[in-house]
């Protein structure tokens, strides 16, 4: 498996980047150079050099120290939104393969509403009900994520649920809790889990987006999507201001992508 | 003694078309009874599609029949809440045919043994462990095998942790649907042997589900012949495979080779397809295809009645 | 016959998911922490005044009784009033949607334009360097983050070189056309009005591309593993072998067939285009229903956001039943089930 994992080249470009992502969300503070959050007017707007790599903002922060802060707040909401909606959606999506009829309708039709609204549309007016703050999106974000996986498990269920090693567990008179998650969830996991894995990068690509609006993280959060919305004041004077947050989305999302898609090559060669 | 008794049973499938159109059924199984004594084997023959896995699913409740009743050891089962259920589980076993379908592939075959144990409860860690190593010797796979996964083993090893698998629990009746099936045919013979020699031993009874009449042939005591849901003939094995008395099973047995080919056996070839079981035809349901067949054939329901001693059959004309 | 039936039997279908979409969005606004009332009264508000607001607004009632009055207003078009500008959400909406509408089916015009042929190239050209780079650029397409890629956009375009506008939908001096669909582009078109053709044309570049970056990249894969399929159908290698032409080969016959899931696809993106427009629309100073949405949630006017998430919701299905309904001309060997 390693080897094939190393055969591609982009999946392994993408497995290094995350890697560096983890690397620089553990040692945030040993990474940054300056403090995130510390106003220094008269260093303000500051263009790249050697002493600000990426350059300062409106208020003389310095851009890099803030965007590895960043990574952790990503990183963090990427991670918790996967683990809270996976289980619940993963759980919902199982009983409604397995136990069919009225539950499955019911649970299907729940999904078939969220999946109604593009994502980033209930998100916000979740966020926005909820009020802005990091928290409350990343609630909105598993509201909204967890239909994905309810669906991908339902089919995977679906396909082997009349399998014959099932069929026997019940012969044996395992009950249906056992049959659920003892026989069947360890066999339809790996789809799931494989758009998981490419979640990460959605879920921070989203939660950048609405805290771009103003609904996620609050200045001074060196949360990248914030810092996007603050650098459109100072795009005139300040490119650098815009130009790296972005591209520490881009490479974050990219990067778990490229990583995610070389799993899925691997688990599932049908796929390609 | 008689181990198991089938009377009327049937499985009808719903099949839903739309919210507004009436509803369909699958007479997968219509109206089939039968006994079954302790350590006998009934050997159940007929076309792909006839309802042999749906009557065996039945029996074991893995399917809840529409109608009919099942005595087992004297008790109607169809009348058992949950927790009987489960209990009476311990007796009655199946073996399946797919061996890569029928175990789990991501356990070892360690807990896939020892999981019907834990399920009821029996023994400790220990106790069951000591139970599957025995079992496993019986079977012929190695103890040092036990943590491999299903995959690092051929079918017909499979095949026999299945049957070991049924086993564990000590039941008094195995249902085996297709075991050999998927098998090759050296492999066939040995599985079959194994069964043969695991009923000496434990006393077991089979109700034995093939296409393959001569497999059928090899291990039976009885054998019942099954078309579209019900059972057309059931005799005594040499009975039948001497003395057919349905057209149906006169049509299967015409296609084996004879071992003696000095006899000569005239071939008969049904015409047209296996009829849909959704709309099964009137009367006979083998009337369409029977080369014997008259008019009243249409009409008539024939019941199945015994026409000689212990030799059942359901045609008007025997 | 068969079509007028699945069709109608469709929009049936519908109906419990508009219903779905309702209860979710009274739910939401539901969940408001703290009292409207005293929202909107302001900290000076007496317990009295409070109290004779909440009556007044109903918030008193039981809850079926306040979701009958919301469905009641609803299905009147009526989204209740915008605490910002103090009018009617529903006039709101009418007046932001066709610049949304307008921007979405131009990013979704390049997307086709653009996403459908770098695929077929692509599984056409598979594992070789067109094919290798087709991936590449339509993966990072898919992780883009699109508000980031207008503001450089902006940044290059309008700041540095200065060629292509800065924002909003046609240039101040001149007029807009005569509101037909209030699409600009289409109404100068039937209106005959060139200036304000060209003019709305070039204000949609960049906003269209920004928006169409992600779902080209969308498109471009769905289409390569979908022509990917479809190549290696025995029917292909039969065209091929009758001598047909590799031009012909790909873009009639494996395209046709390829076609259907991409169909499909398509609705999803046309979802996703949607939801991008409130990002992309308020880096581009667009004012649609997003831009619309983003200051509503500024200025913590909820009537205004739930209006937008409503009418969104429910394009995108409309949108999704239609092309579920192509889907079934398109393909005659689908029964109407
Ligand atoms: N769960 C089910 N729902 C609906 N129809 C079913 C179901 N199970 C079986 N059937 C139908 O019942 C009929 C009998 O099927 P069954 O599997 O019992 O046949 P079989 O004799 O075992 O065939 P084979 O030799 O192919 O295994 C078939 O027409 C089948 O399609
Ligand atoms: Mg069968």
């Amino acid at each position: 498996m390693f080897r094939r994992l190393v055969s591609s080249p982009l999946t392994v470009f993408g497995f290094l980047v995350v890697f560096i992502l983890v690397i620089t969300a553990l040692f945030a503070p040993l990474i940054a150079t300056h403090s995130p959050t510390e106003v220094n007017i008269v260093n303000k707007l500051q263009p790249p050099s050697q002493e600000h790599i990426f350059g300062t903002d409106e208020v003389g922060r310095d851009i890099f120290s803030r965007i590895v802060h960043g990574t952790r707040i990503s990183l963090k909401i990427g991670f918790l939104v996967v683990i809270l909606s996976f289980p619940v959606g993963t759980i919902l999506g199982a009983i409604a393969g397995y136990f069919g009829g009225i539950v499955d309708q019911f649970i299907m039709r729940t999904t078939d509403i969220f999946l109604s609204f593009p994502g980033i549309i209930l998100a916000m007016s979740i966020a926005a009900a909820l009020g802005p703050s990091i928290e409350n999106v990343l609630l909105a974000l598993v509201i909204v994520w967890w239909p994905w996986y309810t669906r991908i498990v339902r089919s995977s269920v679906l396909a082997i649920k009349n399998a014959e090693f099932i069929e026997s567990a019940r012969a044996l008179g395992a009950n249906p809790f056992r049959i659920l998650f003892k026989e069947i969830l360890p066999n339809s996991i790996a789809p799931a889990s494989i758009q998981a894995s490419l979640d990460f990068g959605f879920v921070i690509l989203a939660a950048a987006g609405l805290s771009f609006i103003g609904l996620g993280a609050q200045p001074p959060s060196p949360e990248w999507g914030a810092m996007l919305s603050s650098s459109r004041e100072i795009l005139r004077e300040a490119w650098w201001a815009a130009t790296f947050p972005g591209l520490a989305i881009l490479f974050t999302v990219l990067g778990f992508n490229l990583l995610g898609d070389g799993l899925r090559d691997i688990l599932d060669p049908k796929q390609r | 003694m008689t181990l198991l008794e089938i009377k009327n049973l049937k499985q009808h499938f719903p099949i839903s078309k739309g919210f507004l159109s009436e509803k369909k059924y699958v007479k997968a199984v219509d109206g089939v009874s039968f006994t079954l004594n302790k350590g006998e084997t009934l050997g159940i023959v007929g076309e792909s599609g006839c309802g042999k896995s749906s009557l065996g699913r039945s029996i074991l409740r893995l399917a809840e029949p529409t109608s009919g009743e099942i005595k087992f050891k004297g008790q109607d089962i169809l009348k058992f809440n949950r927790k009987q259920m489960k209990n009476i589980r311990k007796d009655m076993q199946i073996v399946f045919q797919d061996p890569y379908a029928s175990l789990n592939p991501r356990s070892t075959i360690r807990s896939i043994l020892e999981a019907p144990l834990k399920i009821h409860g029996i023994g400790n860690r220990e106790e069951r462990m000591k139970l599957i190593e025995s079992l496993v010797e019986k079977i012929g796979i190695r103890k040092d095998q036990l943590d491999n996964y299903p995959h690092e083993f051929s079918g017909g090893q499979r095949q026999r942790i299945g049957i070991a698998r049924a086993l564990t629990l000590n039941p008094d009746l195995i249902i085996a649907d297709e075991p050999v099936s998927a098998l090759d045919v050296s492999v066939q013979s040995q599985v079959l042997n194994l069964f043969v020699e695991l009923q000496k031993e434990f006393n077991l009874s089979y109700i034995f589900i093939s296409h393959d009449l001569s497999v059928v042939q090899h291990i039976s005591d009885r054998v019942a012949v099954m078309y579209l849901g019900k059972i057309v003939e059931l005799a005594h094995v040499d009975q039948l495979y001497q003395n057919p008395l349905h057209p149906y099973t006169k049509s299967l047995l015409s296609a084996l080779p004879i071992p003696d080919p000095s006899q000569k056996r005239e071939r008969i070839i049904l015409e047209g397809d296996l009829p849909s079981p959704i709309n099964p035809p009137t009367g006979c349901a083998f009337h369409t295809r029977c080369p014997v067949a008259t008019s009243d054939c249409r009409t008539e329901t024939p019941a199945l009645r015994e026409k000689q001693f212990g030799h059942w059959a359901a045609c008007i004309y025997v | 016959m068969g079509a007028i039936r699945f069709i109608v039997k469709r929009l049936i279908l519908m109906l419990p998911i508009l219903l779905g979409i309702t209860i979710l969005t009274f739910f939401i606004s539901n969940t408001i922490p703290g009292d409207p009332a005293r929202l909107i009264l302001g900290p000076k508000a007496t317990p009295e005044g409070i109290e004779r607001l909440r009556e007044e607004m109903g918030l008193n009632d039981p809850i079926y009784v306040q979701y009958g009055k919301y469905m009641y207003g609803l299905v009147q078009g009526d989204f209740g009033k915008s605490t910002y500008s103090q009018q009617a959400v529903s006039e709101d909406l009418k007046r932001y949607f066709p610049a949304t509408f307008e921007l979405t089916l131009f990013s979704m015009f390049l997307t086709v334009l653009i996403g459908i042929p770098f695929g077929i190239i692509s599984a056409n050209k598979k594992d070789k360097i067109p094919d290798q780079i087709t991936r590449f650029m339509a993966l990072t397409g898919v992780a883009m983050p699109a508000f980031w890629l207008g503001i450089i956009l902006l940044l290059f375009f309008y700041l540095k070189i200065g060629i292509l506008p800065g924002g909003g939908r046609i240039d101040s001096w001149v007029s807009p056309p005569e509101a037909i669909t209030g699409m600009y582009t289409i109404d100068s078109l039937l209106t005959g009005n060139w200036e304000a053709l060209k003019s709305s044309l070039i204000h949609l570049i960049l906003p269209g591309f920004t928006q169409a970056a992600v779902t080209i990249g969308m498109i471009t894969r769905m289409t390569r593993s979908s022509m990917l399929e479809v190549l290696r159908s025995d029917y292909i290698r039969t065209a091929y072998a009758k001598g047909g032409s590799e031009n012909r080969v790909l873009y009639g016959h494996a395209l046709q067939n390829g076609m259907m899931p991409i169909l499909t696809l398509m609705g999803m993106t046309f979802g996703h285009a949607l939801g991008g427009s409130v990002l992309v629309e308020s880096v581009f100073s667009w004012p649609g229903l997003g831009r619309y949405a983003v200051n509503a949630i500024n200025y913590l006017d909820f009537p205004a956001v739930m209006g937008v998430t409503i009418l969104i919701a429910v394009l995108f299905i409309t949108v999704n039943l239609i092309i579920d309904i192509l889907y079934h001309v398109i393909d005659p060997r689908l029964k109407y089930e």
